[in-house]
């Protein structure tokens, strides 16, 4: 069995390990690192609920391999809250109803995450465009949208002050 | 799903990953954005004993103009296309393109190398580089070679590179000025593949009329199609509604679409006419003619 040793970074944090070749970067994050808040929600790379950052990028984290990430970044939704302070974005879709099963939702919040990094003011059809890799079954995407812009005039109004 | 195992290799050199593609033969792949390869290997509807990873060579990524061409490295990926400045002001026709292949998480890891050596004729960039007349430029153990793109797309999910071959560029001439394109397709929704789409890019002359004309087609047989007797009937001629519809029919005629849950015979066909008709009004408004 081939094996690699990785040095990954994951939440700011450098994570070590020997990783076979065919170990999917989602698979080392839930079941090696034992952070499941990214989940798996489909087989074909159709669903976006493995969404990370990868160096600061939205990626199918299903699609990528672990050994792929090796000497890189990777965000996850756990290194969203900061001391115990929700982000505003994980504020807004609890203010908005962003969420109902919740199952898109860790990928919903990095693909918003990585889209309110790059803009900081997105027009609906910004963050209608940055989602559309990310499948929600079941809120609906107006109440998703309306959170990616609550997040985005809180994080205003923060650096504005 | 769970890859059957593999080996993988992460050459730092071109000559490395040849080598490596080279002693592994039959049983080694190029892996380059994973988002054509992997989703394959996960279903185990393809197999590989060994992967040689190209993402890790410096020198295969970037976009720009020398020596009358544009040059694209074969690791770039479709979000660099997006984001880059030349391609939006100078390459609208690769920005429609870039734009409706899959989506923009999947578009943050696919290449545009990957795009072509895939060899899915259900992939965008392939009609849109016959249009743009580009050549593809691959390195093997006996070096380099230049492959036009009209012969490169050789059956389904083949292409003319050899096994140890590796795609490091695409070339496509600098449009002379009045030119333009348009990339057009109907997908059913966001990151599904073409029902029909055509690529169509133009350079008109000093009357109006069109001098040169490339036209293909996404998804209408078994590999990409270059639509070659629909760009003859147009050259030298005004690109009036009458001429326009004229070889949008016989771009029409060059499909072989086979039925699936896009559509039936017929309708892809049909769509492969109505489309072709818009991307070359769009490609001549583009260019500055009507
Ligand atoms: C959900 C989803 C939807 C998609 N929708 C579309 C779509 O609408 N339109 C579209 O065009 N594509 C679509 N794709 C495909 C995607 O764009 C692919 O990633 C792309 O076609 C292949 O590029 P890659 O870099 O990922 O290649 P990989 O997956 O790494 O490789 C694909 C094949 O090409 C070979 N290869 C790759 N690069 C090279 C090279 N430089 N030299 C030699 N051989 C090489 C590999 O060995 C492999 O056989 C979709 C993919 C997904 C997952
Ligand atoms: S699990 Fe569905 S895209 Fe990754
Ligand atoms: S909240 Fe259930 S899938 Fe989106």
């Amino acid at each position: 069995m081939a094996t690699h040793d990785v040095r990954i970074t994951v939440n700011g944090a450098p994570q070590e390990g020997a990783v076979e070749s065919r170990l999917l970067l989602v698979h080392w994050l839930r079941d090696v690192l034992r952070l499941t808040g990214t989940h798996i929600g489909c087989d074909t790379t159709h669903c976006g609920a493995c969404t990370v950052l990868l160096d600061g990028e939205p990626v199918k984290s299903c699609t990528v391999l672990a050994v792929q990430a090796d000497g890189r970044e990777v965000q996850t939704v756990e290194g969203l809250e900061q001391n115990g302070t929700l982000h505003p974005l994980q504020e807004g879709f609890q203010q908005e109803h962003g969420l109902q099963c919740g199952f898109c939702t860790p990928g919903m919040l990095m693909t918003g995450r990585a889209l309110l990094d790059r803009n900081a003011d997105p027009s609906e059809a910004d963050i209608r465009q940055a989602i559309s890799g990310n499948l929600c079954r079941c809120t609906g995407y107006v109440s998703i949208v309306k959170s990616v812009e609550y997040a985005a005039a809180k994080l205003r109004e923060g650096s504005a002050s | 799903m769970i890859p059957s195992a593999f080996d993988y290799h992460a050459p730092d050199t071109l000559d490395e990953a040849v080598a490596l593609l080279e002693r592994h033969g039959d049983e080694a792949k190029v892996l380059s954005g994973g988002q054509s390869l992997l989703p394959l290997l996960k279903l185990r509807l393809g197999d590989a004993g060994h992967l040689v990873d190209i993402g890790r060579i410096p020198g295969l990524t970037g976009i720009t103009e020398a020596d009358g061409y544009l040059r694209i490295g074969g690791a770039t990926r479709e979000a660099d296309l997006e984001r880059s400045d030349l391609i939006r002001e100078k390459y609208p026709i690769l920005l429609d393109t870039a734009a409706v292949i899959a989506d923009p998480l999947v578009r943050n890891r696919a290449t545009v190398g990957g795009n072509l050596a895939h060899g899915d004729p259900a992939n965008d960039h392939p009609a849109t580089m016959l249009a743009l007349d580009a050549e593809v430029v691959a390195r093997g153990p006996r070096g380099e070679r230049t492959i036009p793109i009209t012969r490169f797309f050789t059956g389904l999910f083949a292409t003319a590179l050899a096994p140890a071959e590796i795609l490091t560029e695409i070339r496509i001439p600098v449009p002379p000025p009045r030119s333009g394109g348009a990339y057009v397709k109907l997908e059913r929704k966001v990151g599904d593949y073409a029902t029909a789409a055509a690529a169509v890019q133009v350079t008109l002359g000093g009357q109006g009329e069109i001098a040169r004309i490339g036209i293909g087609l996404t998804n209408a047989g078994p590999t990409p199609i270059e639509a070659t007797a629909a760009e003859g009937s147009l050259r030298g001629r005004q690109p009036d509604a009458a001429a326009i519809a004229e070889a949008a029919r016989l771009a029409a005629d060059a499909t072989s679409p086979s039925a699936d849950r896009r559509g039936s015979v017929e309708y892809k066909r049909d769509m492969a006419r109505v489309l072709t008709g818009r991307a070359i009004h769009k490609a001549v408004q583009r260019a500055g003619g009507q």
